[in-house]
């Protein structure tokens, strides 16, 4: 087998292309595929200031890495959400990634947040589940990130891996609302949020983890400790296997619900979201469900023990 | 050859040379589902790893994006 660009030896190959790529055309190819994704689905404009959310995983240090090196105008957000060990080293290989390129880099640490709002506090004192409280969190933050540093974008590293597990966990549960809106571009539906982009939709963890590997981006290998047991595991394992039977099975998946299947869930009208009263963020009650996390977490740090029953 | 599994960080001694996709079924690693290296190079299904090669096996699914 041969790289298909330049005949020499390859490195990577990508069963749902046939395809085989040396080191150098592989780079070449997945900043290709990021370019095309980017313009033809009209993600970012020339002067656009781009916020990349970054977890210290393959998929947001390789985005961060390609958007930067097309040129575009890009600032890391990273978010301390204080799950131990895993944030402190994905926090480390954040900021060296960001030192050693010059990349600017914000990072929002959720221990100094509303009193102390770390994920793992969260849950233990709402019982809600961490990734439950980890997804309201992660949303405003990003969200807040976007409005307050003026940026016209926010990018996240979604592959099509995730894009694949996640339209099937739609499909399963018929759950038009997220079916309407799982597209690789959402344009802002209130005036405090900003365009979203996934410019990896296209790109499976296979291509993303390559590319970060031969670009030798330090990345957190190691899995966040609450995604044991995850569904979106065990629907990216199913997906695995069709994959693996038939490739190409995820990408027409993916690719087909958006041409055909996408466009008729998002004709359905869908309520505007109002402006919590309280943070100024788009809300669909008088408070936004962050707002609404933050004052119960400050009730229930004010309660007094309970008594215990004899 | 000594496999080092990445992230469950667990190494597993065989004997013996074979291809890299025999060393996946072994180990019940689907195709496109981990990156399996030497050295600082990937390798390809099609090709053979030796008895005293020092091999990792990385995952790259990983879960729980919000």
């Amino acid at each position: 087998m041969k790289c298909v660009r330049c005949r020499a030896k390859p490195e990577v190959y990508l069963r749902a292309h046939n395809a085989a790529f040396c080191r150098g055309c592989y780079l070449e190819y997945f900043t290709r595929q990021v370019e095309r994704a980017v313009r033809r689905q009209r993600m970012l404009g020339p002067t656009d200031r781009v916020l990349v959310a970054v977890s210290g995983g393959k998929d947001s240090l390789a985005l961060w890495d390609v958007l930067a090196g097309l040129g575009y105008d890009t600032t890391g957000l990273y978010l301390a959400q204080g799950i131990g060990a895993y944030s402190a080293r994905s926090r480390q290989l954040v900021e060296t990634f960001a030192a050693t390129r010059g990349f600017p880099l914000q990072v929002v640490d959720f221990a100094e947040q509303d009193g102390g709002m770390t994920v793992p506090d969260v849950a233990a004192l709402t019982r809600r589940s961490p990734c439950a409280a980890c997804g309201t969190l992660k949303r405003h933050y990003f969200d807040r990130a976007a409005r307050d540093g003026g940026f016209d974008v926010l990018a996240t590293g979604h592959n099509l891996d995730d894009e694949a597990a996640r339209l099937l966990g739609n499909v399963l549960h018929w759950q038009r609302d997220h079916l309407a809106r799982q597209r690789p571009v959402l344009e802002p539906t209130h005036a405090a949020f900003v365009r979203k982009v996934k410019p990896l939709y296209l790109l499976s963890e296979y291509e993303t983890a390559s590319y970060a590997f031969l670009r030798g981006i330090d990345y957190v290998v190691d899995e966040c400790p609450n995604a044991a047991g995850a569904t979106q595991l065990l629907y990216k394992d199913v997906l695995g296997r069709l994959e693996a039977a038939s490739p190409g099975t995820k990408a027409g998946f993916v690719r087909e619900f958006l041409r055909t299947g996408q466009p008729a869930f998002a004709a359905e009208t869908t309520p505007a979201a109002g402006t919590c009263e309280r943070c100024g963020m788009p809300s669909f009650g008088e408070v936004c469900s962050h707002c609404a996390l933050v004052a119960e977490i400050a009730r229930k740090r004010t309660e007094p023990p309970r008594a215990v029953a004899p | 050859m000594r496999i080092l599994l990445r992230p469950q960080c667990r190494t597993v001694d065989l004997t013996g040379r074979r291809t890299v996709a025999r060393l996946l079924r072994e180990l019940g690693v689907l195709p496109g589902t981990a990156m399996v290296i030497r050295k600082d190079t990937l390798l390809l299904d099609s090709e053979i790893v030796e008895e005293d090669d020092e091999i990792e096996v990385r995952a790259v699914i990983s879960g729980g994006a919000a």
